[in-house]
């Protein structure tokens, strides 16, 4: 019953998130903050994480290359494949879960038991739209460059781990990503990283909006954030596969 | 002037306030003082639409807020001017943004006139040179002037403050009890603090409603809540054992 109640809750949350911002002016201010803080400031983590990530899918493969039948460029077909078509978009988004949503939950948490919301609804703005649109869109708009980013990041992460192993040539390597490839995957990854983005922030800024209590609370919160994200981004992911890819 | 009707609250089975009527006249301070837990902040937060009321009206300059929808609301709230319990600043902006906030939210001010009114009003609490500091290395009493400042930065026709005093020395605390008097008597607004400090109650309460038990159980002003013979009130205010003292010596004398 609370589930239902919630999910009723979030839909409502966001009608009132997508209504007309009090100055397009500020909103301009808050998105490019937005973009800086959900965004820019998520390119190390998430060009470290993709790197080694395209590493280990090469030499894992490479590993488990033991029949003579399969050719070499296999490896290189095979890492494009994972990393386009799940390991960019969707582990990446589960790792940004963590670090976004639990930073959003706590922020519009903490700014709830502080009542600092309250203060921005007697004022007369809007709280929903002013603090989570730019938010929601900064991410939707900045997750895509990062997606394209991870996935270069992570083919070349497994093009030096197979020459420095000596597993494989870069030519060999080459040809395996350019094997068999189709446009369709790409727009597979974009619209997941898109529908991530969307999920990751509009999940975890209504745990942190309808936040009750205090400092403990606020804790709380920051972790349903998190969990309940990750686990929206898997349902998704298994619902964007489905219509998509099949 | 602020009206309220007939108004009434629950939270689940429990109800917090039963049909409260009363009238906060403008160019005075209107107190709402009681024990804690007796519904004095749920009642202002109905009065300012942080709360829905389960019934009743409130009225602000025949205008019924109850009634209003979502936009005229809004509209009403620029008219509002609130201070809360703990200060509310936005922690990412400084002095200067805390303030001119509701103004480059619904001015059309340059950005010169906005800056020269940040000024006046940080000069009017006393915080004059301070815009570039951040909430965080502001002591409470500061963060109350603030918040003050950000309260009147629009010009309110309402000002309301929950509260005001609290987690304030008795010496700083007469500074807000004086600035709030100040600014109601010089723009003749209508100002409604919520509170149970005494120095309050005596200093600034022109009109004082004592909510107890979720029901308005008296009304009068700072002189006659010395003198009468309500037990809740008595109770209330010569709370202490040395404020008994007194009384009982003032009644011997």
């Amino acid at each position: 019953m609370n589930v239902i109640s919630n999910i009723g809750k979030y839909f409502q949350m966001l009608w009132v998130v997508f209504s007309k911002p009090e100055k397009i002016k500020i909103f301009r201010t808050r998105l490019f903050d937005e973009i800086q803080s959900i965004g820019i400031n998520s390119i190390p983590i998430v060009a470290l994480l993709s790197t080694f990530m395209g590493g280990v899918i090469a030499l894992q493969t490479a590993s488990n290359m033991t029949s003579p039948l399969l050719p070499e460029y296999t490896i290189g077909y095979i890492t494009r494949s994972s990393t386009i078509l799940e390991f960019s978009p969707t582990i990446i988004s589960l790792i940004l879960a963590g670090k976004i949503g639990s930073n959003i939950a706590s922020e519009i948490g903490t700014m709830r038991v502080t009542e600092q919301i309250d203060a921005l609804e007697i004022m007369g703005v809007n709280s929903l739209s002013f603090l989570v649109l730019p938010k929601i869109m900064a991410a939707v708009l900045f997750f895509p460059f990062m997606l394209i980013m991870s996935i270069g990041l992570s083919l070349i992460g497994g093009w030096l781990s197979l020459v420095f192993a000596d597993l494989s040539s870069t030519e060999t390597y080459i040809f395996g990503l350019r094997s068999f490839y189709k446009d369709g995957d790409i727009v597979y990854a974009l619209v997941k990283s898109v529908v991530f983005a969307f999920v990751i922030v509009s999940v975890s800024s209504f745990y942190g909006y309808y936040t009750k209590g205090g400092a403990l609370d606020v804790g709380k919160s920051s972790t349903q954030a998190v969990v309940n994200s990750s686990v929206v981004i898997l349902i998704c992911n298994f619902f964007l596969t489905q219509m998509i890819l099949l | 002037m602020i009206e309220i009707q007939h108004i009434n609250k629950s939270f689940g089975d429990r109800q917090i306030l039963f049909d409260i009527n009363a009238k906060f006249e403008k160019g005075k301070v209107n107190l709402i003082i009681g024990q804690s837990g007796q519904g004095k902040s749920v009642l202002t937060k109905c009065i300012v639409g942080l709360h829905e009321p389960d019934s009743g009206s409130v009225i602000f300059d025949e205008r019924n807020f109850t009634n209003m929808d979502r936009t005229e609301r809004k509209d009403l709230r620029k008219e509002i001017g609130m201070l809360f319990q703990a200060s509310a600043l936005f922690d990412s902006m400084n002095v200067e943004q805390n303030v001119m906030f509701p103004m480059t939210m619904f001015g059309n001010q340059t950005k010169k006139e906005m800056l020269n009114r940040v000024n006046f009003c940080l000069e009017r609490v006393n915080l004059e040179g301070k815009n570039d500091l951040l909430p965080a290395e502001l002591s409470g009493g500061m963060k109350k002037r603030v918040a003050i400042a950000r309260a009147i930065a629009l010009n309110p026709r309402y000002l309301f403050c929950d509260e005001p005093n609290s987690g304030l020395d008795p010496q700083t605390s007469i500074v807000i009890d004086n600035l709030i008097r100040e600014i109601t008597y010089e723009s003749n607004i209508t100002t409604v603090v919520i509170t149970h400090d005494m120095n309050s109650v005596i200093e600034i309460g022109d009109n004082i409603i004592f909510i107890h038990e979720g029901k308005k159980w008296w009304e009068g002003d700072r002189k006659s809540i010395i003198t009468t013979e309500n037990k809740e009130i008595i109770d209330f205010v010569y709370a202490s054992e040395f404020m008994k003292e007194i009384k009982a010596s003032m009644q011997n004398s």
